[in-house]
């Protein structure tokens, strides 16, 4: 059957075209530089060293994320760890605390500290969740079946576990820890704060530097070839995890391994870890916060501050949602090429990193739209393409859980494809919707360096004040905005869980 | 109400044709079974009626009016037909009610939901939730809401399948008698044979991507137009022959009667139903067997019997007093049709 193409491929193709012209733009700005220029950037012995900075940190960051998150995982979802399920919502918490956040806490306590190690440690310690949270919900997921089928066989516990349970879980962590990579590639705040110079930092200095703009250029898209690398191994990963996942549905949980004596050792053990992770970035933010009402605290800047963020993130979840839709509906009613297109170019999105986009779109305002530029609607636009990705997924697989049936009868019920969508599909899946606008809500909040590029003169966003203030060692000053940036993004971040709690 | 006309539709998936040169007539105000087994293709035929899907080439006529065909195309919303689908499919977030009046569109409605929910005899439950109600509950809300709006042509996609045996006989029996009422014209797809033969005035037998056989149900079941729609359609008992130019043929049990005029000296098979041959009783005798296995189902009682190399199942009425390993004299009380 030939693939017939709707009006939604249409508007899905524009929104997608949409989301792809800051890379474009990129692309013809640096070639437009001519190809020796690009050439002689390229071939600087500092491009080289970016690139294993880059790479070696986000390798050694993956690495360490899967060799203890996998652990971690299994010690949480299949033994008898004193505390049981609490751990699993403790694992979950670093993902309200920002990279930047956490550098800060730490610089905060130790203000000496640059470069690598402290890099490392902070990036681990933040991206923690991506490993554990996929790896926790397989290891539960599993059917027990499976383990005992094995062991009836002749399987010893450990033969058997690697037999059945590993070949489930490794899809996970791997992708878990590839999505660990490729935010390691694109975190730009806490290796600026620690001062460890990757691709991120220092596009951003020789765009502040404003005299060598094509080798900021000619370097984000090196930094976007990287991540692009990443991102479609994550993609093939995941596919592979989702089909094991279909074939694990399981009836009933697994039992819960007693520890014995070892249960104090590895209580000990996820103390100190969730110590690192969690309650040590919290002590030190209460703590700074505590003495920054020593000095002249100016409630008025704060208030300005949190409202321009939620603005300026509203902004970007309006703008993402209306971006999303289409594409997300297409691409959970329709598999013909065109539509695998549009997703795909859609999904680039997801390795553009921040600082990318910042650059992209100030260059695309200066020298192509200057009304735009500094502008809120710019800002907003660059959050839309930076956490596409995000809302299409939720919206995607909420469009894909609401049977086609149901569209069906209301077709010969009289509704055209638009009212069907309207009085039927988007009821449904509201959930699902409403759950990829928070999540693009809560991820722009936290964004800084596209913020620090592209906000309008004067406008400050609870990230953006807490940067300057660090970044002059003012570090109980940035503490209530550090602190008002974790309990804001944790209020969406809430409605979230409890929006896919219900759904489940 | 509507008649149904479709002409050499053809389709594919992938290359692989799913409706191949298909032709299929359905009189008004009446039940046409489409009998097929799963992957026959019936469901994409009953989809292209009602525009859920777009064939290649052919056309469809309902009533009047060309909805597919000449560079037409009407789509489902302007069809005005009705759909069941397989599991009720009933809109979650919406009352029994406002799943029953979703096709109404604002009219005066409350009186026409009691009058539909009565028909299929759910009253009272216009306030329910889809959740609230049993399988067989939400199968006769699906067919409520699809009569709602008086459509000229109603399409039910195999709507009893994920019912309980015990249930299904009840639901299916209301349901039609519902769309009879309405005077409807109504198209089951369906890949259980009795269920087409018990409710259908029509049933075309689809294999091979195309209706293999329309006739009523008597007629595909006594004389089906070929031996594999013999096969799908009931259990056979087949006898190598040789036709002789008369009503009959010679096998090795001799000369047997047969339905349809056979050609002198072309070889092929006759077949037999179950029920045409007796072990008791007179009538011509087929031959003497020796019984293998003996299946009571209650209301009958199937013998299966070998005669050397031939296989012989005979069904009877009740209980049948003979067991494995008994010799018993197998007659025939039906002649047999016979297929080169």
């Amino acid at each position: 059957m030939r693939a017939r193409l709707t009006p939604l491929h249409i508007v899905a193709a524009l929104a997608a075209l949409v989301a792809v012209t800051p890379l474009v733009y990129l692309v013809v700005r640096t070639g437009s530089a001519g190809w020796e220029t690009v050439w002689e950037i390229l071939a600087r012995p500092r491009t080289l060293q970016l690139s294993v900075a880059s790479l070696g940190l986000a390798t050694a960051v993956a690495g360490t994320c899967i060799a203890v998150g996998v652990p971690l995982a299994w010690l949480l979802t299949r033994t008898a760890l004193p505390g049981g399920r609490l751990w699993l919502v403790v694992a979950a918490l670093p993902l309200a605390v920002p990279s930047y956040v956490a550098a800060y806490t730490w610089l905060a306590a130790f203000p000496g500290i640059r470069g690598f190690f402290p890099a490392w440690m902070v990036l681990s310690l933040v991206s923690l969740p991506y490993v554990v949270l996929p790896v926790a919900a397989v290891l539960s997921q599993v059917d027990p079946a499976f383990d005992e089928v094995a062991r009836t066989l002749g399987d010893g516990p450990l033969r058997s576990f690697r037999r059945t349970t590993a070949p489930l879980l490794w899809p996970a962590a791997a992708a878990g820890g590839l999505l660990t990579a490729l935010y390691t590639l694109s975190d730009f705040g806490a290796v600026s704060l620690l001062r460890f110079d990757t691709f991120t930092r220092v596009i951003y200095t020789s765009y502040r530097a404003a005299f060598d703009r094509t080798s900021a250029a000619v370097l984000s898209l090196v930094l976007v070839a990287l991540a692009l690398v990443f991102v479609l191994l994550e993609r093939a990963m995941r596919s592979r995890h989702q089909q094991w996942r279909v074939g694990a549905g399981a009836a009933r949980r697994a039992q819960r391994i007693p520890l014995g004596p070892w249960r104090w050792p590895a209580l000990a053990g996820v103390i100190a870890l969730f110590g690192l992770a969690v309650a040590f970035p919290g002590v030190m933010l209460v703590r700074l916060m505590l003495q920054s009402q020593r000095f002249e605290a100016d409630p008025g800047a704060w208030l300005a501050a949190t409202g321009n963020t939620v603005q300026a993130a509203g902004i970007g979840a309006i703008v993402a949602l209306a971006l999303a839709l289409p594409i997300g509906v297409l691409a959970a009613r329709h598999s013909d090429r065109v539509t695998k297109s549009i997703e795909s170019a859609a999904f680039i999105s997801h390795a553009l990193p921040g600082v990318v986009v910042g650059l992209s779109l100030v260059y695309l305002g200066l020298s192509i739209a200057p009304a735009l530029y500094q502008t809120l609607a710019m800002l907003g636009f660059a959050y839309a393409v930076l956490f596409l990705s995000n809302a299409i997924g939720s919206i995607r697989s909420a469009t894909a859980q609401v049977s086609r049936n149901l569209e069906d009868v209301a077709r010969t019920l009289g509704d055209r494809p638009t009212t069907t969508w309207w009085r039927v599909t988007a009821r449904l899946s509201a959930p699902g919707i409403l759950a990829g606008a928070l999540l693009v809500l809560v991820t722009a909040m936290k964004e800084l360096p596209a913020t620090l590029m592209l906000r309008p003169t004067g406008f400050e966003t609870l990230a953006t004040e807490m940067w300057t203030f660090t970044t002059v060692g003012s570090f109980s000053q940035a503490a209530p905005y550090a602190f008002g940036l974790v309990v804001l993004a944790a209020i969406p971040a809430f409605l979230l869980a409890r929006l896919t709690g219900r759904r489940s | 109400m509507s008649s149904i006309e479709v002409g050499g539709l053809t389709m594919r998936f992938a290359d692989v044709p799913v409706l191949r040169d298909l032709d299929l007539h359905v009189q008004t105000s009446t039940v046409t079974a489409i009998l097929g087994s799963s992957g026959s293709g019936k469901s994409t035929l009953l989809r292209c009626i009602a525009g859920l899907l777009r064939p290649e080439a052919g056309s469809i006529t309902i009533g009047s009016a060309v909805v597919f065909g000449d560079g037409v195309w009407v789509p489902p919303e302007r069809r005005g037909i009705g759909l069941v689908p397989q599991e009720g499919s009933l809109f979650p977030h919406l009352t029994v009610g406002a799943n029953v009046s979703y096709g109404l569109r604002g009219r005066d409605t409350s009186g026409r939901i009691e009058h539909l929910l009565d028909l299929v005899g759910l009253p009272g439950t216009a306030n329910m939730r889809p959740h609230e109600l049993s399988g067989g509950m939400q199968q006769r809300v699906a067919v409520a809401r699809a009569l709602a709006p008086s459509p000229h042509v109603v399409l039910l996609d195999e709507p009893f399948s994920a019912l309980d045996a015990g249930l299904r006989d009840d639901v299916r029996q209301d349901v039609f008698a519902a769309i009879r009422a309405t005077g409807a014209t109504a198209i089951l797809v369906t890949h259980d044979q009795e269920e087409a033969f018990a409710v259908a005035d029509q049933v075309a037998v689809m294999m091979d991507a195309t209706i293999a056989q329309q006739a009523p149900p008597a007629d595909v079941y006594l004389t089906p137009a070929s031996l594999d729609i013999a096969r799908f359609v009931g259990d056979t008992v087949i006898v190598q022959a040789r036709g002789t130019g008369s009503n009959t043929a010679t096998s090795d049990f001799g000369d047997l009667p047969a339905h349809n005029p056979t050609r002198a000296g072309e070889s092929g098979v006759l077949v037999f139903r179950p029920e045409d041959l007796q072990i008791t009783g007179d009538g011509p005798v087929l031959t003497r067997a020796a019984v293998s296995t003996v299946n009571y189902h209650g209301h009958d009682t199937v013998v299966a019997a070998r005669a050397g190399e031939q296989e012989l199942l005979i069904r009877v009425l009740g209980r049948q007093s003979v067991k494995a390993g008994d010799e018993v004299t197998v007659r025939v009380t039906r002649p047999g049709i016979f297929f080169r």
